[in-house]
């Protein structure tokens, strides 16, 4: 799964910057699964476990090359993030990836009308995040 | 490579003597390959007796230098949670009327985690209970829930010997140093 040291074509590095994924799932199971999926491809790696902790860190550091997100949480879904970022003149820009254990084709259809770069079904693979790679903002 | 044993030494200098004139080769080799074959034997068991699916080797392959432990860490996240939903289950339960949309969107929740960690059975009965509360069933919730506590306690009795097994089992180069 590891890229060589000095040696990162896929994944982590964009020219010198390392890629900044912000992941966002009320599980912590689930949480601590995305993260290391994501940093052994080399990206560096935010984890919070809320939709609300997510616009707080997006408000406040503006690197962000992706966010993976889950649907369902409590409070906010990954949905309504979605939504809340693809509103937002500053943030829109992002791709944001949904997350869900639920093959619900409403559910992703809505997802991806709404601007969702991708919709991945739990439990998330390496070949899912590969795919990512290029998917990222530059 | 000479050997001086003296008439019936005690077993663990036995050992220590065979560890000082075999540093880096046989008799670590078998002590650790036995308890190699024993951790094997139990992680098949576990995946054939259906308590584990291919989403545990997803973890396992995750697991590197940077984090050692990685599997460990996450069996113990799940179990820490999922104690936490069992009792938010069993006390929902016996609440009435019986809040369907609660009980569901606890066991979903416990379900994904099941199911993040490759834990095959209890994500099957996770599904029955859903079904049942789908169709406002109460008894069989009840019967359903039974099903899952059951195989939430065996199945962390038995990750919880898995591991131990591993912890023993560390780095190679472990089993050499005296002292450790």
């Amino acid at each position: 799964m590891s890229s060589p040291r000095g040696g990162d074509k896929e994944g982590g590095r964009d020219g010198e910057r390392q890629i900044h994924v912000l992941a966002v799932d009320d599980s912590s199971v689930d949480r601590a699964v995305i993260a290391k999926l994501l940093r052994s491809s080399k990206y560096r790696v935010t984890a919070v476990d809320s939709a609300k902790k997510a616009l707080e860190l997006l408000g406040t550091e503006p690197n962000v090359n992706m966010i993976i997100t889950d649907y369902s949480m409590p409070e906010m879904t990954g949905y309504e993030l979605l939504k809340r970022v693809k509103e937002s003149p500053t943030l829109r820009e992002i791709p944001v990836v949904i997350m869900s254990s639920e093959n619900d084709p409403d559910k992703i259809n809505r997802c991806l009308e709404e601007g969702a770069e991708d919709f991945l079904l739990k439990p998330v693979r390496p070949s899912d995040v590969s795919r990512l790679c290029g998917r990222m903002r530059s | 490579m000479a050997l001086h044993i003296s008439s019936a030494p005690p077993i663990s200098a036995f050992h220590h003597l065979l560890c000082f004139f075999f540093h880096d080769t046989y008799p670590e080799m078998e002590y650790a390959s036995s308890l190699q074959r024993q951790l094997a034997s139990m992680k098949k068991n576990l995946f054939d007796q259906g308590y584990l699916d291919e989403q545990f080797y997803q973890l396992e392959e995750l697991q590197d230098e940077s984090s050692p432990n990685f599997v460990e860490e996450v069996v113990t996240l799940f179990f820490r949670d999922s104690s936490r939903l069992v009792a938010n289950i069993d006390q929902a339960l016996q609440k009435y009327p019986q809040d369907f949309r609660r009980l569901d969107n606890f066991m979903h929740q416990l379900k994904g985690s099941a199911s993040s960690i490759g834990a095959a059975k209890m994500k099957n009965e996770c599904t029955s209970f859903r079904e049942f509360c789908n169709k406002e069933n109460r008894e069989g919730c009840l019967r359903s829930f039974q099903k899952v506590k059951k195989e939430h306690a065996v199945l962390k009795q038995k990750l919880e010997n898995y591991f131990q097994l591993l912890r023993q089992d560390g780095p190679v180069d472990k089993a050499t140093r005296s002292g450790n």
